[in-house]
């Protein structure tokens, strides 16, 4: 952009005015309609005859004060939940990915077993798999299995984000395009090589958004664990709520997750037109 | 395709007034009394005249399943169980017969929630406190539990004699009940676990994920004589913070029906019939001991 050889015709600039007008002229008209549409919306929710109502029940600053404390301090719960089961759920997803992708027929058993896995964790409901995993599993009473419920919570949760993330990232790995893999072994590269050198840091970056996307949904589902008995700020809300029969903690509880989702999601869509603008040459 | 931008706007605006106009709640006058703490005279009910939701039926809510002793076989129409009971001792102290009396299922946040029922009261257990009669209206309580404390036969904390031996043990409770609360008086030294109903708090004791458990009473027998195997009642106490747990039988906030239920309650209560139904459904050979 610094120096330019010739400089710009009458007729470019006049093009650049043009469209920087278009632009001024469609953030406006963006904006009255954000402004028009929120502001109807809005009046007509507290003009209603229930608002007060609703007012009190779901947006009372009393209650909300007087449950912050506790729904903090059992988000702090879900946040450490959440932390370690991605780092569980990113292994276990790359592992059976991996292992469905390699053609090696010696791994057949093998590759049965992951199959099966993510057809039955992918289309388990995960409330199921955690009542199966934080009641069943100790149930059975072998020596060896953990019986924290945090820990058994968190295996009830990998198991069931690393069906969607293995499937995540294969999808990633098989839209690698194959000259990549001939390339990586036409340099002498072994399979092994390829895969990791070649083959999986593509794969990953492009699909880096939608695994992301599944982390926002993991961080949510922690609230799952509440029905084995732990008692994370979903719980701790709903503790208050039935005892006082008052709704705001959990608008209370839902804030704390909208606060911490929202720093995955501009990741998310950074990572996306990052990634959109790469493959279109930009 | 190409909209003009302020034939675009002005759908846009129509849209979102339509739908927001489709959410909202219509009218309804439901300023009306402040508390269930008023009784009419019984005289005064009559089924011709009372404000019942549907016409000369007295629609009766409980959650779904219904637990034993206060329903039993999950079948609240059979008059069986202290709960099923009591709502029919009720409803004929208002006039109505029992052919009269339609149930309805309806889960914890239904029930709490404000607004209109579509059940004239709900009978499930629901302790009476200040905070809660904030949102719905209470009757007259029918029913006061004490809490016990359940654990496994085999556990350390089967032997315990007092409140302070339970200290060091780990305690679930179902959510928003009494039992959750009266932990406190404990005071163990690790947070209690909060499970979604009793079976599932039973689930975790013989699992060993909890050491024991705490229900109110009732409840604890059934829980020993039906769901949890070696089970046993360490002992009762009764809750100390706040006031003692009582049940009513719950009604829509300011419901004009608060005074007669009322007046119905209070009169089983005079002529000994809660007691004779408690003796009937509650009340079982085995004595607890009471915990200090």
């Amino acid at each position: 952009m610094t120096s330019r050889a010739t400089p710009l015709s009458e007729r470019q600039l006049e093009r650049q005015r043009y469209r920087r007008r278009r632009t001024r002229t469609r953030a406006a008209i963006a904006a009255v309609s954000t402004v028009v549409v929120l502001g109807l919306v809005i009046a007509v929710v507290i003009s209603s005859p229930g608002w007060d109502r609703v007012h009190a029940t779901f947006f009372d600053w009393h209650d909300a004060k007087g449950s912050f404390p506790d729904v903090a301090k059992s988000f702090w719960l879900n946040i450490r939940l959440f932390l370690v089961v991605e780092v569980f759920v990113l292994v276990l997803g790359l592992v059976v990915a991996i292992i469905r992708v390699i053609p090696s027929p010696a791994l057949a058993p093998v590759k049965l077993v992951a199959v099966l896995y993510t057809d039955i964790f992918r289309g388990t409901p995960t409330l199921l798999i955690v009542l199966l995993v934080g009641f069943g599993v100790p149930a059975l009473e072998l020596s060896g299995l953990p019986t924290s419920l945090f820990w058994l919570g968190v295996i009830a949760l990998t198991l069931s984000y690393g069906a969607y993330v293995a499937e995540v990232i294969r999808a990633g790995i098989l839209s690698v395009h194959p000259s990549q893999w001939a390339s990586g072994r036409a340099i002498g590269l072994s399979y092994g090589k390829t895969l990791r050198h070649v083959i999986l840091p593509q794969a990953l970056r492009r699909v880096a958004p939608p695994l992301l996307n599944d982390f926002v949904s993991l961080q949510k589902d922690t609230a799952l664990l509440s029905t084995i008995g732990l008692v994370e700020s979903l719980r701790a809300a709903q503790v208050i709520s039935g005892r006082d029969f008052v709704f705001t903690p959990y608008v209370v509880a839902a804030c704390f997750f909208i606060v911490a989702t929202i720093p995955l999601a501009r990741l998310t869509d950074y990572l996306t037109v990052r990634s959109m603008r790469r493959e279109s040459g930009f | 395709m190409t909209i003009s931008t302020s034939r675009g706007l002005a759908a846009i605006a129509v849209l979102a007034l339509a739908l927001t106009a489709a959410c909202a709640p219509t009218s309804d006058s439901d300023g009306g009394s402040a508390s269930g703490a008023a009784s009419a005279s019984l005289s005064e009910c009559e089924p011709a005249t009372l404000p019942v939701v549907a016409k000369g039926t007295l629609t009766v809510a409980t959650d779904d399943p219904a637990y034993e002793p206060w329903f039993s076989d999950n079948d609240p129409t059979n008059g069986k169980g202290f709960e099923s009971a009591v709502a029919y001792a009720v409803a004929d102290k208002l006039g109505f017969t029992k052919n009269q009396v339609k149930w309805t299922k309806a889960g914890f946040n239904q029930v709490i929630q404000p607004g209109k029922k579509n059940f004239d009261f709900d009978i499930n257990q629901f302790s009476i406190s200040a905070q809660r009669a904030k949102a719905v209206d209470f009757s007259s309580p029918y029913y006061s539990a004490s809490q016990a404390i359940i654990t496994l036969a085999d556990s350390p904390f089967a032997g315990a004699t007092s409140l302070a031996d339970l200290k060091g043990a780990k305690l679930g409770a179902q959510i928003a009940t009494t039992s959750l609360t009266a932990i406190d008086q404990i005071a163990p030294t690790t947070a209690p676990l909060v499970y979604d109903d009793t079976s599932k708090a039973g689930q975790a004791l013989q699992n060993k994920q909890v050491d024991a458990i705490v229900a109110d009473l009732p409840t604890a027998y059934y829980l020993t004589s039906a769901e949890i195997t070696g089970g046993k009642i360490v002992g009762e106490f009764q809750p100390t913070k706040g006031e003692q747990e009582r049940f009513g039988l719950l009604l829509s906030k300011g419901s004009a029906l608060t005074p007669c239920v009322n007046a119905a309650v209070d009169s089983l209560n005079s002529d000994g019939t809660l007691t004779d139904l408690q003796n009937e459904w509650l009340t079982r050979a085995t004595s607890v001991p009471e915990l200090k």
